[in-house]
């Protein structure tokens, strides 16, 4: 029997690691920006093609950036959230309209409502860049000192605003 | 451009291989045209190739940036020739990407703590095994002989009186 043991054990530690490794989305890239102030942008607003928007007019307050865009059909499963979130004025939140049209962009929050404070205008995806966005949607967190305190990849459902964001925000704003 | 639409159609749509290629991706964006070459600098071109060629592509995560049709591969490849047409070094446009990226970015991440196992495992595993393989072949040297089942004649052999 004790001769069985040790490869019993060994297939027990094995199969945890399988365990685990289906379980990590090899889509869900951990970001190095976490805890590192948010990359310095100045965008246009996408309402205001005269305004300018800067990472440091936000400084003092914390604020949520979601990226988005009218082609993205994840983003139209988020939008219920987000209006919904902003209703409630918890934080602005800012948009990042990503390689996007200007008239699309606009048209889509027309159409669906519009949560954002105010949406930067990003056609070429720079700021994205910046901001290691590979993919829409994707949400972050920015607090009073403007350190990035939390990406969230992927459409927020309630469940993530209720156990993730929220309770960060009460943390951040308290 | 990756459109993180949930479920099974975003799990099929993982599979498929033409979703790198922009074109097949549902709502593909219209901007998807391929970024102009800076073809007028090739030397410029092969720096900008070589390093893409060391990148992940984050959108389709198996291939590099050099290979990728993806818009991000389009969009990083462009900023690459951008920074290197501004005189910064290799080095400075590394680090550049895994300050966004990650080390996730690099096809050859650097050794460090939360790298280690990545690459002193496959060793580990190899020396593990060896090590196993002495232990049990000493043990089985210092057993008498009478330790083993007799080799079990055929009946070939059995037959055969002089044995």
């Amino acid at each position: 029997m004790k001769r069985y043991l040790l490869p019993f054990g060994l297939f027990i530690v094995l199969a945890v690691f399988l365990a685990v490794g289906l379980r990590l989305d090899p889509r869900e890239v951990p970001s190095p920006l976490i805890g590192k102030p948010a990359p310095a942008f100045q965008a246009r607003a996408l309402a205001r093609p005269e305004a300018t928007i800067k990472r440091d007019d936000l400084l003092g307050k914390v604020w949520v950036l979601n990226v988005w865009a009218s082609w993205c059909g994840a983003c139209r499963d988020e939008h219920p959230v987000l209006v919904e979130f902003s209703r409630r004025g918890v934080v602005p939140i800012y948009g990042l309209n990503y390689k996007d049209k200007r008239e699309d962009g606009m048209g889509w929050l027309g159409q669906f409502g519009n949560p954002y404070t105010d949406s930067l205008f990003d056609p070429d995806g720079r700021i994205g860049i910046d901001y290691g966005v590979y993919g829409v949607p994707e949400t972050f967190v920015i607090d009073r000192q403007g350190v990035i305190r939390y990406k969230h990849i992927g459409p927020v459902t309630p469940e993530v605003l209720r156990d993730k964001i929220e309770p960060l925000l009460k943390k951040l704003n308290a | 451009m990756p459109d993180r639409t949930p479920g099974l159609f975003r799990l099929l749509a993982a599979i498929a291989f033409g979703l790198c290629l922009g074109t097949v991706w549902p709502g593909s964006p219209a901007w998807a045209t391929e970024a102009p070459s800076a073809a007028a600098n090739p030397e410029l071109e092969a720096r900008m190739m070589a390093l893409a060629a060391e990148l992940r592509c984050l959108v389709c995560q198996n291939q590099t940036i050099a290979d990728s049709h993806a818009g991000l591969a389009e969009d990083l490849r462009q900023q690459i020739r951008e920074m290197l047409a501004k005189g910064m070094t290799d080095g400075q446009v590394m680090d550049y990407m895994t300050e966004r990226y990650g080390d996730f970015v690099l096809y050859r991440p650097p050794f460090k703590a939360t790298t280690a196992l990545l690459w002193v495992g496959p060793a580990l595993l190899m020396v593990g095994a060896l090590g196993t393989l002495a232990v049990v072949l000493r043990r089985r040297q210092r057993m008498a002989a009478d330790a083993f089942d007799p080799d079990t004649p055929d009946d070939d052999a059995a037959d055969d009186p002089t044995r």
